[in-house]
């Protein structure tokens, strides 16, 4: 009945919305930000540990929501690591890019390997009320690292 | 009767089209559309102003519809028809123009904890601007109504407006209207009722139920958006100050000052939606054609039915459990997001409604982050309901 429906919920990101990675709340962390999407429910909140040359040496969430945004932020955490604060805007970018379209024309060489892994969320370009889900952790992420107050939302 | 409906025949990823979020907004018979065609290119010009015939023509129409929309109600005074743009608008109207200009600081009023948005948001205003209280009913954990607390919260005689849903459009609960009505003037209150849900499905009788306002919308109804419906005792209208002020609700006006026009232009100011009324005069039609008894017995058989097919499904919980219900139903699987869930049964062809349906407090009170509803319409049929329960059962598998 949904065979289809795999292009979008594909092994990976039902896998990383059961069994999200990097679920929890780091207690030395030094930014930190909300994110809510408030028509549809999705919420989480976001803790990054920023290391030595201002790369970041952990990030870890919390949350609740659908199967897309605990993957897309389950994945992001991981994705992030060892990134500048610029380098882990610039992703988030590329990566709006891909949820919108489901390709990514301007990514370069050097991001192709995360674009790659990201690539399984870019399915939901076909589900234009889904879009938002898979860009909330991105939106939270890019609050923490502005030190914003304010809870990021996608809708 | 499937095919009075043009979109019923349409696909959707390749799959026929399940259209299960008739409570969000119900598709349109062709006898809708081909009334609003007509009117455009037959007889439509701005209405209550001109002196020529096609002009005439359009207010004859506009007004044939407020002798249906009465009638539909079981309403003595067509005047008591008030059109306005939606149940949203007729509710704020009344919070304006009974909140404001008739109750005082000190008073209150009394909602119930299932309302739409629509009628609990207009309240909070006015509790904000004008010093009502507001209070809340409670509901029980059937879904229905805590008839007791909602006695215990009228019983000072403070609330002068008892204002609560007909049928709640995520519990699909039905509240003892006549009941309510005579509580209410027990203690000195009016009641307001929000038919949204309530006038689609059941046969509405002002007179009977012994209500004071009453208010529906005409795109749940079959016809078209833009039009809303309030209703209220004539007594009560004249009382009630006018909410918006400009053209058609004057009967003179100066630099200086106006007087209101008489009810119920005095609450129609502005060009109306003519086109819109003249559709949901073609809708009541319609229903009527077919009859709110007949409409009422065929969603009876299929709750029924789509009690006995959903309830049995392992991990889906349903919201509500009242005993006079109506064909709506929110519902959560246990391993999956209400907005995950929607996209599965999108792919099936089913079109269902997730998130919060504009009651947030009442997901709230179930302690659920978020639901999937389906909501039936005269066209559903017992396939239908089959056919999502089968998709429940798949998509518990899916997301296993």
């Amino acid at each position: 009945m949904f065979d289809d429906l795999r292009d979008l919920y594909q092994e990976v990101i039902l896998d990383h919305g059961r069994k999200p990675r990097n679920f929890r709340r780091l207690e030395d962390a030094d930014r930190h930000a909300r994110g809510d999407n408030p028509m549809c429910g999705d919420r989480m909140e976001l803790w990054v540990k920023m290391g030595p040359e201002g790369r970041i040496a952990d990030a870890g969430f919390q949350g609740r929501g659908c199967a897309i945004s605990m993957a897309s932020a389950s994945l992001m955490t991981e994705t992030v690591r060892g990134k500048t604060a610029a380098e882990a805007h610039e992703l988030g970018e590329k990566f709006r890019s891909l949820a919108m379209t489901g390709t990514c024309p301007d990514c370069g060489a050097e991001l192709a390997d995360d674009m790659e892994r990201l690539q399984v969320l870019g399915g939901v370009s076909e589900y234009p009320s889904r879009v938002k889900c898979a860009t909330l952790a991105w939106h939270t992420l890019n609050n923490a690292l502005d030190d914003k107050q304010e809870a990021a939302s996608s809708e | 009767m499937r095919r009075d409906f043009p979109i019923l025949s349409q696909t959707v990823r390749g799959k026929t089209l399940v259209f299960l979020d008739s409570g969000a907004s119900a598709q349109k018979p062709r006898a809708v559309i081909d009334t609003m065609v007509r009117t455009m290119e037959t007889a439509y010009a701005n209405v209550h102003r001109g002196a020529y015939n096609m002009s005439e023509r359009a207010t004859a129409d506009y007004e044939a519809a407020r002798a249906a929309v009465a009638r539909f109600l079981n309403a003595t005074d067509e005047r008591e028809i008030v059109f306005t743009s939606s149940s949203t608008a007729a509710i704020n109207l009344v919070a304006h123009s009974y909140g404001r200009g008739v109750m005082k600081p000190g008073d209150a009023v009394l909602i119930s904890e299932m309302e739409h948005h629509a009628n609990l948001i207009p309240w909070q205003m006015l509790r904000d601007a004008h010093g009502v209280e507001m209070r809340v009913c409670r509901i029980t954990d059937t879904g229905e109504l805590d008839l007791a607390d909602a006695e215990a919260k009228l019983a000072d005689g403070k609330v002068k407006l008892f204002a609560v849903t007909h049928m709640s459009n995520v519990l699909g609960t039905v509240t003892p209207a006549a009941q309510l009505a005579r509580l209410a003037h027990a203690h000195g209150a009016k009641l307001l009722l929000d038919g949204s849900q309530a006038a689609v499905h059941r046969r509405v009788d002002v007179q009977a139920i012994g209500c004071d306002f009453y208010v529906f919308t005409g795109h749940k109804l079959y016809g078209p958006t833009g039009i809303g419906v309030l209703w209220a005792r004539m007594e009560l209208l004249e009382e009630m100050p006018p909410f918006l002020g400009g053209g058609d609700m004057i009967a003179e006006v100066s630099l200086d000052r106006f007087i209101a026009a008489v009810v119920p232009n005095k609450f129609e100011a502005g060009t109306p939606p003519i086109i819109e009324a003249i559709g949901l005069h073609a809708a009541i039609d319609y229903v009527e054609a077919i009859g709110m008894k007949a409409i009422e017995a065929h969603e009876r058989a299929l709750v029924d039915h789509a009690m006995a097919k959903l309830t049995p499904i392992e991990g889906l919980t349903l919201l509500g459990r009242a005993q006079d219900r109506g064909g709506v139903f929110a519902f959560a699987l246990d391993n999956a997001h209400a907005h995950d869930l929607a996209t599965l049964l999108d792919r099936t062809g089913i079109a269902v409604r997730s998130g919060r349906h504009c009651a947030e407090p009442l997901h709230a009170r179930f302690n659920v982050e978020s639901t999937c509803r389906a909501s039936f319409g005269l066209y559903t049929t017992m396939e239908e309901v089959d056919y999502l329960a089968e998709a429940l059962v798949k998509a518990r598998e899916f997301f296993a």
